[in-house]
């Protein structure tokens, strides 16, 4: 069990960096599929089947088709050769964020001891929807009228005259 | 069982890799796919929180999560859309200005 975590973390993070080096638009949306993917298994194996499938159905099936639909509405081809490319981004901004993974990795390292997991919670569709429609209600109703603002807004936007 | 430091280990790599891309890459639409990485990111750290305490909130965060980057990503792209058809180039540099 444990192994298949570090396979499926061995695999969105290649996946992940490969999403970062790729030179083509498509080819980082077809990496970053594979992360989601990835991660779906690793909520599977923290015993969050609903969020899971949620990510499979959601996260990757439709926001993903969104994003390669539109590049190839756009015709997002090869990128820029390398050249165009920041050097201070490069040569400063990687080995700051490098250190700062590792101040991170050694916070974590030391906060959370090696404790064994307490018992799964149920955490099935019911359990959700429980939770989603006493406690958490009002942030539910907002995020729907959120999703109505963002359906209105990507219409006039995308207009020919704006 | 996996310890919470190694979750979190995880998903700290997966967010510098973002950040990471964010800053490097000038493909708009990358750029964007790299905040999404950041996103779940986020998401694998409240999942990974909400087996370990155990509370079931963290997941119910996840959720919200997912629904605000979905209309989030909505917005996002019919700007993008847009935006290439004003200035007809999708690197960063050619947007960057906001003169006609």
């Amino acid at each position: 069990m444990a192994a298949l975590f570090y396979i499926s973390a061995a695999v969105a993070v290649i996946a992940a960096v490969s999403v970062i080096l790729q030179r083509t638009p498509v080819y980082s949306a077809l990496s970053l599929i594979v992360v989601l993917c990835a991660l779906a298994v690793v909520y599977l194996l923290l015993g969050a089947e609903f969020i899971a499938m949620l990510q499979i159905i959601v996260y990757a099936g439709a926001i993903m088709v969104l994003f390669v639909l539109v590049i190839m509405l756009l015709n997002a081809g090869r990128e820029q050769p390398a050249w165009r490319e920041s050097r201070m981004a490069r040569w400063l901004g990687v080995p700051l964020l490098a250190a700062f993974l590792l101040g991170v990795l050694l916070v974590v390292w030391r906060q959370f001891p090696r404790v064994p997991a307490p018992a799964p919670l149920d955490s099935g569709p019911a359990a959700i929807g429980h939770l989603l429609f006493r406690a958490y209600v009002l942030p539910f109703e907002v995020t729907s009228v959120l999703i109505l603002v963002a359906i209105l807004g990507a219409v006039v936007l995308a207009k020919k005259q704006l | 069982m996996v310890p919470l430091a190694h979750i979190l280990a995880l998903s700290a790599v997966l967010f510098v890799t973002g950040v990471a891309g964010f800053i490097v890459r000038r493909n708009v639409i990358t750029i964007f796919m790299c905040i999404e990485l950041m996103l779940n990111a986020v998401n694998l750290a409240f999942v990974g929180f909400s087996r370990y305490l155990p509370n079931l909130d963290g997941q119910l965060f996840v959720f919200f999560v997912i629904v605000v980057a979905a209309a989030e990503a909505a917005v996002g792209l019919a700007i993008i859309v847009a935006l290439y058809r004003n200035r007809n180039s999708l690197t960063i540099d050619d947007i960057a200005s906001m003169k006609m």
